[in-house]
């Protein structure tokens, strides 16, 4: 219950407050989702993709 | 439309005739016994008449016909009714293997490795009749090539631009956001240079084709000599997987054809599937994050329908757990 009241104290209380808490916490979510999805998905295909094999036919810092 | 039925759909419809004056007969049978029995409900009374009315057949008539008809011109035939053909199943074509492809799975990207040598093996070989108008060199870059060697592969070709000031096309090397060139100027001249078939535009073919990349790596591992009695013109070839079987392409992937940088063993096998994989590229260049997008997509929308779930029964437990009395009032005249 004091988790709860210090939650609605800090966060919820003043509508500025709990706008921009939700706004922050949706951008933080998508990067963190983003990066663990990414690392799945980077773990599942390893050896497959562009960035796995660029290194054999890039010597020096290229744009690519 | 009617025309199109088959005779036993009729019969059927003449034997559903048949039947109803069996019906009428054992309706008087059950009139007669209803008049005896001592009490009748009025509910078997419309349930009877429900089955033996005039209207009840007409509309269940009218009902199974349409059904029929409805059926045969969606799919041409009726199930379970025979057909004959005239031709065989062979000029369908094969049907090809399913190969274990390396991006298959739900999880799987492409391997780019094997598009960089597929895509040797379509400049080497396939380049020579079939054209990929909808690939530029840019696309290649990040995907099977670096910038440099992706501009160093344009620089070796010339493109015609223009018109310069004085009015006149020029001849330029390449840039990045060229298209590949075609072969042939247009399709005539296409089809003049290849015994009047037209070699198709290989951009999209692993979408075109019915079975996708199986069917154009069985195509072109599939090649055999005719069996017997198969007669194949001159200038065709006999590929079982292509539909009718005569193919104006000649086996063109031979062991050792072209010579990976990356030292694979160069099979027929492999460079057929390595060119088809980077075919399936140039058909779905969106497919990588296509499929990483499904995963994101997959997992949000399950925590969102578990989470409306959650929601919905709380908001129905007040509903679902109340409990109703009822209070006689008290008799007040006694």
């Amino acid at each position: 219950m004091a988790l709860a009241n210090a939650f609605y104290n800090t966060v919820v209380k003043r509508n500025s407050v709990f706008v921009t808490s939700i706004f922050a916490g949706a951008f933080a979510f998508n990067v963190g989702f983003d990066i663990a999805v990414t690392s799945f998905w980077d773990r599942w295909n390893q050896g497959k993709q562009w960035k796995d094999i660029r290194s054999k036919y890039i010597q020096e810092e290229s744009d690519s | 439309m009617l025309s199109r039925l088959p005779v036993a759909a009729l019969k059927s419809q003449s034997a559903l005739g048949a039947s109803r004056s069996t019906f009428s007969a054992f309706r008087t049978r059950a009139t007669s016994q209803v008049r005896f029995a001592s009490s009748s409900s009025a509910s078997s009374a419309t349930l009877e008449s429900l089955f033996t009315s005039r209207a009840s057949l007409i509309s269940a008539t009218l009902f199974s016909a349409g059904s029929i008809a409805w059926y045969s011109h969606l799919y041409g035939s009726l199930p379970f009714i025979g057909e004959v053909h005239a031709n065989s199943l062979a000029d369908d074509g094969l049907h090809p293997t399913a190969y274990p492809w390396s991006h298959k799975g739900l999880f799987d990207s492409f391997d780019h490795s094997s598009i960089r040598r597929g895509f040797q093996v379509y400049r080497e070989v396939c380049a020579a009749c079939h054209s990929l108008d909808r690939i530029a060199w840019r696309n290649l870059v990040g995907v099977s090539h670096s910038a440099d060697e992706a501009r160093l592969l344009a620089e070796d070709l010339e493109y015609t631009d223009g018109p310069d000031d004085k009015g006149e096309m020029f001849q330029r090397p390449g840039k990045l956001s060229d298209y590949l060139p075609s072969p042939y100027p247009n399709e005539e001249a296409a089809r003049a240079g290849n015994g009047g078939a037209l070699p198709p535009d290989l951009s999209l073919i692993i979408k075109a084709r019915h079975g996708g990349a199986d069917y154009v790596f069985s195509l072109l591992t599939g090649y055999i000599d005719p069996p017997a009695g198969v007669e194949i013109r001159e200038g065709m070839n006999y590929n079982p997987y292509f539909p009718g079987g005569a193919i104006s392409m000649e086996r063109v992937l031979w062991d050792n054809l072209v010579e990976y940088d990356d030292g694979t063993p160069a099979t027929t096998s492999q460079m057929a599937k390595d060119v088809v994989t980077f075919l399936n590229w140039a058909a779905e260049p969106e497919h990588d994050e296509r499929k990483k997008m499904g995963i994101k997509a997959v997992i949000l929308f399950s925590a969102l329908f578990a989470v409306s779930i959650g929601v919905k029964r709380f908001k129905w437990t007040v509903i679902k757990n109340r409990k109703m009395f009822y209070n006689p009032p008290k008799d007040l005249n006694h």
